[in-house]
């Protein structure tokens, strides 16, 4: 077993929304030997809101995490949210520019001098750790489940912001999920956007885009899907029965955080991966798995 | 010295900005100038007659010319105090247009400048020596590098014209992208009928030799006189024996080879001949997928050929041509669509190059002329094309737009139906950009009577889900998205550079741009030559051309080379280098510095080791004349002192002293 250790962000999703996403990370890293240490006193990314008002406020309240982060002696900071993990980037960015970097900083009471590198805690996994490392690990194979993955629309993208895996077609969880003994079926939509925050002032766009998704996925064949960030499986499965009543779907599709089906595999207490979070009843893939 | 000068007005270009006369009455007062005058246009017939009259009457030797940049004019000026008795270097120009008119707005300022740029000519002028050309003979045998249309009719015009041609392609047969369309826009006239018999003239014709499965390996010399060295590349055949039978190709176990020719669409066997019209119809052997040169083992098909052509210890070999002229011609590739990752290009069998759409089509293609897609050989019903896929996208740094693709997707189009009279194609486009004879009609059938849908706007993702293919797009008319299911989807890729043609470009000495495509000496006036002489160009290695376009400049070229051959002596430039032989001390700096080889080591009658410059290959750069610690080799025309001449007629030493 490897050991690594890395400054983690949970985000605030993660004590709200998306609990089962935070608990199923932490025990999967336990599982694994990685060591996620908590930054103390962590505050708001800025999410959606920040940058839509104030670029500069938007860096300077995710560059707070990165100062702290910093502090603790580590040189990444991990955090599940995809949403978490572009304002970390982009405000690491803006630090590494001279011409910005004051104008963040005057709004910090302590600066943020050399930003972190942030990275989503399945970059971790795959990249730091390894796909191979994880796959010595498995002590109950997912047992074929048919799953396809869903990356979301800014896990990879922009990819010079980004830099990870490919920015149209990623792999790095499909070969998780194929390590875990999962069959990973080819999904077109990957990277497609499910509608993100849209769903609160325009439902329309949530229930049309996020749709596509359950429907491409039903075409493929797919008994699950396995996810990454926290709105996308929002979107996905609490919308889930809406969408099926516009017919873009004929039966229910179970919605997973892959440390959820990760930490099964690897033979994690289920009560800590919080199966009972999710609304559309994942029973028939999880009695699937255990055969 | 007497000196004229002549300040031109070139209509209000100079003299909006410039005071001509002013500039003139300033020129009478510079050392040697018995004559100075403002002119409308100095290029124009009266203009010209002005200054021969000029020499003639007040008994000038020596002109300076003011007006614009010498590379468009100055043959004009030398011509014209040629026809007054003067030498034609003792003119010297002063560009008061693109340096000075064109560029500032204040007056005064560009009066002042402008006398000084006439003061450094008129300096220079008077250090100018009369130079007379030598005359070389020329070798009236011309090579063509590039098998494609534009080669093949450049080699016909000019064998037909009553030249040796040597013609060179790298491939194994000649015929280049037209060989491998299936019909010709605007007239959907089948490829290989129309360019078949000019190919077989080219294998027929006794003034053409061809080299096919060869490439460019050296060029040296200058125009009228090229040494060029040639790498015949090993087929494994002897060509000499080999009938063309096939029956090497029926019997070859190893069948997954790359087929190039059919663009990957259905691999072909290690030993093949292209097509079934290839010029010459000759087998090679692929190398990369021969058994029996992997492994050792097999040899069918020398147990097979009826007349022991095949030859599996064949070594590339290299051969030396002389001749007068090269026209190069080799054409272009196609973008690499894998680059749009969104589009699933590669991933998806079903998302395919316009290229392997072609070979679909085609009847001596891989599907023998029935649309099959390549996932399951189904016959699709729904198509869709993409246009612009590495075209007009700097994102993926092709920015320039290929000409060529909007016509041959309406043909495709049209085509589809015609095959499958029950599809329905659609197009997304940016702009139809249809400029040619009998174009626009063309896309114009596509939409009123061949019912394709043209959409505009830019295609955002392909993927595939389940069986079909999905498109999701913006129609920019409709201000709204849109989401097409097809059974296949067609990605019309643009035109790049032929890979290796900036390698080529060096070997020959010619400019190439950032994309690699080849420099023309004039981009309107000289769009055959380029900037070194004796080579000229022809098709789509100067651009992004179609057929018709194609022709007609491998014509222009043919006609050019065939203008060249018409003397059968050429007149060198005299601005090249000579060594000063007692101010020589052999360092051969120069030697080493020459980029063309131009300068030998020779020993004067004391055995000492001098630089000794060969006339007729010195391209007169001056590279040397910067380099020599000496100051011992000069170049003609250029000469420090000419140059010095120059400087001390801007920054005049000790202006302010005075000796009265």
């Amino acid at each position: 077993m490897k050991k690594t250790t890395v400054a983690y962000y949970p985000g605030c999703s993660a004590v709200g929304t998306s609990v089962e996403y935070e608990k199923s990370t932490r025990a999967v890293c336990d599982a694994l030997g990685i060591q996620l240490e908590e930054i103390q006193d962590w505050s708001c990314c800025g999410s959606s809101p920040a940058h839509t008002v104030n670029h500069i406020l938007s860096a300077a309240l995710s560059g707070r995490n990165l100062a702290l982060a910093g502090s603790m002696g580590h040189d990444t900071v991990a955090t599940p949210c995809p949403s978490c993990l572009i304002n970390l980037r982009t405000s690491a960015r803006k630090i590494e520019d001279p011409k910005l970097c004051h104008k963040v900083n005057a709004l910090l009471e302590d600066p943020c001098e050399n930003p972190v590198e942030p990275k989503s805690v399945l970059q971790v996994i795959v990249e730091d750790y390894g796909v191979d490392e994880v796959a010595r690990l498995i002590r109950k194979p997912l047992n074929g489940l048919k799953v396809v993955c869903y990356y979301g629309c800014i896990m990879t993208r922009p990819p010079e912001l980004m830099r990870f895996d490919d920015p149209e077609n990623p792999m790095a969880m499909d070969d998780l999920m194929e390590a875990a003994g999962a069959e990973v079926l080819p999904f077109p939509l990957k990277v497609e956007c499910c509608g993100a925050s849209s769903g609160i002032p325009r439902k329309d766009i949530v229930m049309r885009l996020s749709g596509k998704l359950l429907h491409a996925a039903e075409e493929c064949g797919a008994d699950a899907i396995v996810s990454a960030c926290p709105l996308c499986q929002m979107n996905l499965d609490l919308r889930q029965s809406q969408i099926r009543k516009e017919g873009y779907i004929s039966k229910p599709i179970p919605v997973f955080y892959f440390t959820q089906l990760l930490g099964t595999a690897l033979g994690v207490d289920k009560r800590s991966l919080r199966f009972d979070k999710l609304v559309v009843s994942p029973k028939r893939c999880l009695e699937k798995i255990s055969g | 010295m007497r000196i004229g000068v002549f300040i031109c007005h070139c209509g209000s270009n100079i003299a909006a900005t410039v005071d001509c006369p002013g500039v003139a009455e300033a020129a009478k007062m510079l050392p040697n100038v018995v004559f100075a005058s403002d002119t409308m246009y100095a290029c124009s017939e009266p203009g010209q007659e002005g200054i021969t009259d000029a020499i003639r009457e007040h008994n000038l030797d020596g002109v300076v010319v003011a007006s614009c940049s010498p590379r468009m004019h100055e043959p004009t000026f030398r011509k014209a105090v040629e026809r007054a008795g003067l030498n034609r270097y003792m003119l010297e120009m002063a560009n008061i247009r693109e340096h000075v008119s064109w560029i500032g707005k204040d007056v005064e300022l560009n009066t002042n400048k402008s006398i000084e740029l006439v003061a450094m000519a008129a300096a220079k002028l008077s250090q100018n020596t009369p130079l007379t050309p030598n005359r070389f003979d020329v070798n009236k045998r011309v090579l063509v590098i590039g098998g494609g249309v534009a080669g093949i009719q450049a080699a016909l015009d000019c064998a037909d014209g009553g030249l040796d041609v040597i013609l060179v392609e790298r491939e194994s047969s000649i015929g280049g992208k037209m060989a491998k369309l299936d019909k010709t826009f605007p007239t959907i006239d089948c490829s290989s009928c129309i360019l078949g018999p000019k190919m077989v003239d080219v294998a027929l014709h006794p003034k053409i030799t061809l080299y096919t499965a060869s490439e460019i390996d050296k060029v040296e010399g200058y125009v009228g006189n090229y040494n060029v060295k040639i790498k015949r590349k090993a087929t494994y055949v002897d060509w000499d024996k080999c009938t063309g039978c096939g029956a090497c190709m029926e019997k070859c176990p190893s069948k997954k080879a790359v087929d190039h020719f059919n663009e990957e669409v259905a691999p072909t066997t290690a030993i093949n001949i292209p097509f079934p019209q290839a010029i010459p119809k000759k087998a090679s052997i692929d190398a990369e997928s021969c058994i029996k040169l992997i492994k050792g083992k097999c040899g069918v098909c020398a147990k097979v050929c009826p007349t022991g052509a095949i030859n599996y210890e064949q070594e590339d070999t290299f051969l030396t041509e002389e001749v007068g002229g090269i026209i190069a011609a080799t054409g272009y590739d196609l973008f690499d669509h894998t680059v749009y990752g969104q589009y699933g290009a590669g991933r998806y069998p079903d998302v395919i190059t316009s290229m392997q759409y072609e070979r679909l089509l085609n009847a001596s293609g891989p599907t023998g002329g029935h649309i099959k897609r390549p996932s399951d050989g189904k016959e699709p019903k729904r198509i869709v094309f993409v246009q612009c896929v590495g075209s007009r996208d700097p994102s993926v740094g092709r920015p320039y737009c290929s000409g060529f693709c909007c016509m041959y997707t309406a043909k495709q189009a049209i085509l589809t139906r015609d095959h499958i009279p029950d599809s329905q194609a659609y197009v997304f486009y940016m702009d139809i950009r249809a400029p040619g004879k009998l174009y626009d009609e063309f896309t114009r059938r596509a939409q009123e009577q061949y019912g394709v849908q043209y959409l505009r706007g830019r295609v955002s993702q392909i993927y595939q889900l389940g069986d079909s293919i999905v498109v999701r797009g913006a129609d920019t008319l409709a201000g709204d998205q849109v989401e097409i299911t097809a059974d296949l989807v067609v990605l019309a890729v643009g035109a790049e550079a032929s890979k290796g043609a900036s390698n080529l470009a060096e070997k020959l000495r010619i400019s190439y741009d950032s994309y690699g495509f080849f420099m023309e000496k004039h981009m309107k006036l000289g769009p055959v030559e380029t900037n070194t002489a004796g080579v000229y160009l022809a098709g789509s290695c100067q651009g992004p051309k179609d057929i018709p376009a194609s022709v007609a400049q491998g014509s222009a070229a043919a006609a050019k080379v065939l203008g060249l051959f018409s003397k059968d002596q050429l007149e060198s430039d005299p601005q090249t280098a000579a060594v000063k032989q007692p101010r020589c001390i052999g360092c051969m700096k120069c030697v080493r510095t020459c980029p063309y080889g131009a300068i030998n080591e020779i020993e004067d009658r004391f055995g000492n080791p001098k630089a000794d410059v060969i006339a007729t290959i010195c391209q007169g750069c001056g590279l040397c004349t910067s380099t020599c610690p000496q100051g011992a080799i000069q170049l003609s025309h250029f000469t420090d002192n000419q140059i010095l001449a120059e400087v001390n007629a801007l920054c005049p030493p000790f202006m302010d002293e005075s000796f009265e």
